[in-house]
């Protein structure tokens, strides 16, 4: 596949490169490949590499692209993956001046990458990496069938959500044995209250006391005995280290889950790498690179790759509006404690307005410069949201809040309240909108049955799918599986024993398990 | 150049096609093929398989959007699709404003559907002008304003005229440019489409439904094949009427079935207007299948062999479940009439039979 750029495609990559270092972006070296229409479609939906393990899904998701592709619905300018070097892919029949906003916004793409924290822990040898996956899982294919693998990668890849992406960067408490109590020790854990000798007997009463202490004992023993010892959110890991696998369906598991971990960043950081990348396209091309006679094709597609329609957010535009906002908002003054405590809308808009912004700014040469290179490095979409959507740019970009509406069965407009809609924001950013799953148990009932637990913030599971996932689990698990979820505001137990799945509501005489969320 | 996703690609229409991995056929979904008249705006069936996954459930139902719109006003789906989605996780239906014919050449080519070989007068060809290309003088009435526009703008920045701040453009004789036209010949073929649907009692809004939707694909599919289609629609339950289209889909159910009936009310019809020597005559009939009585599946069957089939390029008869009835009429036909080929019958018991029961009508290119 890879082919020579023409040289003055060439030549574009290396002015366009000069540029970018020139405004302060600092990438790994970046590799570009001419590809043609169908050549895109398929390194597309392998997920921007040009090796993937067989499987139907890569097949599917070409079907998608090539459709939406020749009913003119969309078309995939570029792609970049996330390793050190750098490889990107331009299209081949693109014009000139595509090709030179792609390669800006390429380049932006992988300062981001290489730069932004949360991408510090992924594998920057990935493309070795997924080809050894392929080979590997080639090998699986030759020695136990297609289908048998096929359908094992099936089952992980219907679980890949159930990963923990902030675990990489801190030590969670799990590991470790619990250290051993004496009698000593579970003595000076009883609470006795202060007393006179001769009233102790009767403040303390010896009976309390020892029931105190057979209750500690036990609890120290069910924590002892307790798997995992906390709650877990990486699913796939307890299920690789303690489901009854073969090694190759544990080394598939483990391939699934690495790819998982490998694209995590990716989801968290959408708006924040496309508003970053269409930032400074839009400035090395305004400022460097336009020819005038490419100004109106210019324009038409970088209006394209931002336009917004109702009811969609498109990330491009969320992402490069919120950077420009605060960037002018650094450049002018407006933040600290005194700005944000202003409540006078008024004092707020003419706030900083006596300050001229910086007219020409190279590199971090400007406040407002200086904040946007930070933002880039230390945040997420969801801490990013958090932290600089305001009022006034809510306003100004017209967002609203909507939901579904029964009675019309119409998603219908509800209200323009920041607060909503921030929340609504931050909560389909949070954990890439599907709910949160954690092991509470690994012997449930002391029958080596696993227990997850949905950690409910205010939206229940689909059902059916909870049912159908839940089998996929039993499948990896061996041992009956049970999911607890709230459902219509009342606790439900979902088990799938391998024949059979059931449903039936939380009581008090099902046995509970060792952790609770 | 042979790419390496070829074999994954295979093995997913394999999938979808059921010949492998009945398993996952579960699992399938499809574009819903549904065309809100008046606007079409169409969901482009791709199919694609979801594999389960823990997700959220119906109460999720909200989100953030842009623009204009009021508290209370509706949430048009209707994004061009064209970028980058939202926030919300696609659902791998595509919506997009597509014209009736290039919705029926997408359903052709997704049901792999023969052209209808049209019979009768062929030879008749009649002349139309199709608007095919761009020229640089025509009327003023055809100018191409875009094309105009963009040109002058082009012209105007090149030479330096242009100003930012009081962005005026003005045309040139240079710039103006006019659609095109050609002359193109065509044979001209008529064709008539008869619905005809049982009223009866047990017909309710859920069979209506589908009877309407796959009417409309029928519609869709005929009209792209034919120069001119008449649309007949005939409602009966003991009795039978012709009715115009809106009665037809809005009727009120009532009372017993007699399907012959529907079918004397289809050969008095196409005997009084349409001579089966110059046009193309389709009939449909829609219906629980629950006929009053066997001598009347009998008339039905008389009916058809002395006088409907011969002049029909096909009888389409779609039976949609019911809760009631017996659904017994297909099988009369099939006994009875099943070695004639003018005549297709399907069943359809939700949405989803819809897309197979249009293949089966229509893949003998009749």
């Amino acid at each position: 596949m890879p082919s020579k750029l023409p040289s003055d495609i060439a030549k574009q990559v290396k002015t366009i490169a000069a540029y970018a270092r020139e405004e302060g972006l600092d990438f790994y070296e970046t590799i570009f490949e001419l590809l043609d229409f169908d050549e895109m479609n398929q390194v597309a939906a392998y997920g921007g590499f040009p090796q993937r393990y067989p499987h139907w899904r890569y097949g599917m998701e070409y079907e998608r692209l090539r459709k939406q592709h020749s009913y003119g619905l969309s078309r995939i300018y570029e792609m970049v993956i996330n390793t050190n070097p750098c490889y990107a892919y331009l299209l081949r029949d693109n014009q000139p001046v595509d090709h030179k906003t792609v390669i800006a916004h390429v380049y932006a793409h992988a300062d981001f990458f290489k730069n932004n924290v949360w991408f510090e822990h992924t594998n920057r040898k990935m493309l070795d990496e997924m080809a050894n996956h392929a080979t590997r899982i080639r090998r699986y294919v030759d020695r136990f069938g297609f289908e048998a693998v096929e359908k094992f990668l099936d089952t992980c890849l219907s679980l890949e959500d159930l990963i923990d992406p902030h675990s990489l960067f801190m030590r969670r408490t799990t590991s470790g044995p619990v250290p051993q109590e004496n009698d000593r020790d579970i003595d000076r854990q009883v609470v006795k209250y202060p007393s006179k000798s001769y009233m102790d007997r009767f403040i303390n009463p010896p009976e309390r006391l020892d029931a105190q202490r057979r209750r500690l004992r036990a609890d120290h023993l069910k924590r002892k005995r307790a798997e995992p010892q906390n709650p877990l959110r990486d699913v796939l890991l307890y299920l690789m280290q303690h489901a009854q696998l073969e090694d190759w369906q544990a080394d598939i598991l483990s391939m699934v889950r690495e790819e998982a971990y490998y694209f995590a960043p990716q989801g968290q950081t959408k708006i924040m790498n496309e508003g970053w990348a269409t930032y400074w396209h839009s400035t090395v091309m305004t400022r460097y690179c336009l020819q005038d006679d490419e100004l109106i094709t210019y324009c038409e597609h970088h209006a394209g790759t931002v336009a917004s329609s109702p009811g969609r957010l498109n990330p491009y535009k969320l992402g490069v509006e919120l950077i420009r906002d605060i960037e002018e908002r650094w450049d002018l003054g407006r933040y600290g404690r005194e700005y944000e405590e202003l409540t006078d809308m008024e004092a707020r808009r003419r706030w900083g307005k006596g300050r001229k912004r910086p007219e020409r700014v190279t590199g971090k040469e400007s406040a407002g410069r200086e904040k946007i290179f930070q933002v880039r490095r230390i945040y997420n979409d969801v801490t990013f949201i958090d932290e600089f959507l305001t009022p006034e740019f809510v306003d100004k970009h017209k967002l609203y809040h909507y939901r579904y509406d029964p009675s019309t069965r119409r998603m219908v407009v509800v209200d323009r309240d920041f607060d909503k809609i921030k929340k609504q924001l931050l909560f389909s950013l949070s954990n890439h909108n599907r709910p949160y799953i954690y092991v509470v148990d690994g012997n449930y009932a002391n029958r080596g049955e696993l227990y997850l637990a949905h950690k409910h913030n205010g939206v229940d599971l689909q059902i059916k799918y909870a049912t159908d996932t839940l089998t996929k689990v039993q499948e990896i698990w061996g041992r009956p599986v049970h999911l607890q979820a709230q459902i219509n505001d009342e606790m439900v137990l979902f088990t799938h024993d391998g024949e059979q799945s059931q449903q039936r509501t939380v009581t008090d005489d099902l046995p509970q398990p060792v952790h609770s969320l | 150049m042979l790419l390496k996703i070829h074999k994954d690609h295979q093995r997913f229409r394999h999938i979808v096609k059921g010949k492998i991995r009945e398993d996952l056929r579960r699992f399938l979904t499809r574009g819903e093929l549904i065309g809100k008249e008046g606007k079409y705006i169409v969901s482009i069936p791709i199919p694609s398989i979801d594999l389960p996954s823990f997700r959220y459930g119906s109460n999720d139902d909200s989100g953030v959007g842009v623009g204009d719109a009021k508290p209370g006003d509706g949430v048009d789906a209707d994004g061009e699709g064209i970028g980058p989605g939202g926030t919300e996780p696609g659902n791998h239906i595509l919506e997009v404003d597509i014209t009736l014919d290039e919705l029926a050449d997408i359903l052709g080519e997704e049901l792999q559907l023969p052209r209808i070989k049209p019979k009768g007068r062929h030879e008749i060809t009649t002349q139309k002008d199709r608007y095919s290309g761009i020229r640089q003088a025509g009327p003023e009435s055809l100018r191409h304003f875009k094309r105009t526009f963009r040109r002058a703008l082009r012209r105007q920045i090149i030479s330096g005229t242009y100003n930012p701040n009081n962005p005026r453009i003005i045309f040139e004789r240079r710039d103006k440019v006019y659609r095109s036209w050609r002359t193109v010949q065509q044979p001209q073929s008529n064709a008539v489409i008869i619905y005809m649907m049982d009223v009866s009692g047990s017909m309710g809004d859920e069979q209506k439904e589908l009877v309407r939707l796959e009417a409309f694909w029928i519609d869709a599919w005929l009209r792209r094949n034919y120069e001119g289609v008449e649309c007949r629609y005939i409602v009966h339950d003991v009795r039978a009427t012709e009715v115009d289209r809106h009665t037809f889909f809005h009727l009120r159910e009532d009372g017993g079935t007699k399907i012959s009936s529907a079918f004397k009310c289809a050969r008095d019809l196409i005997g009084a207007r349409y001579n089966a020597n110059e046009w193309n005559i389709y009939l449909f009939h829609f219906s629980d299948g629950d006929n009053s009585s066997e001598s009347d599946n009998r008339e039905c069957c008389r009916l058809l062999v002395d006088h409907l089939l011969p002049s029909l390029n096909l009888f389409g008869y779609c039976q949609v479940a019911s809760a009631y009835g017996s659904g017994n009429f297909i099988n009369v036909l099939l006994e009875q009439l099943g070695e004639e080929d003018t005549l297709i019958t399907t069943r359809v018991n939700t949405k989803d039979d819809i897309y197979d029961s249009i293949k089966t009508f229509f893949s003998p290119g009749k």
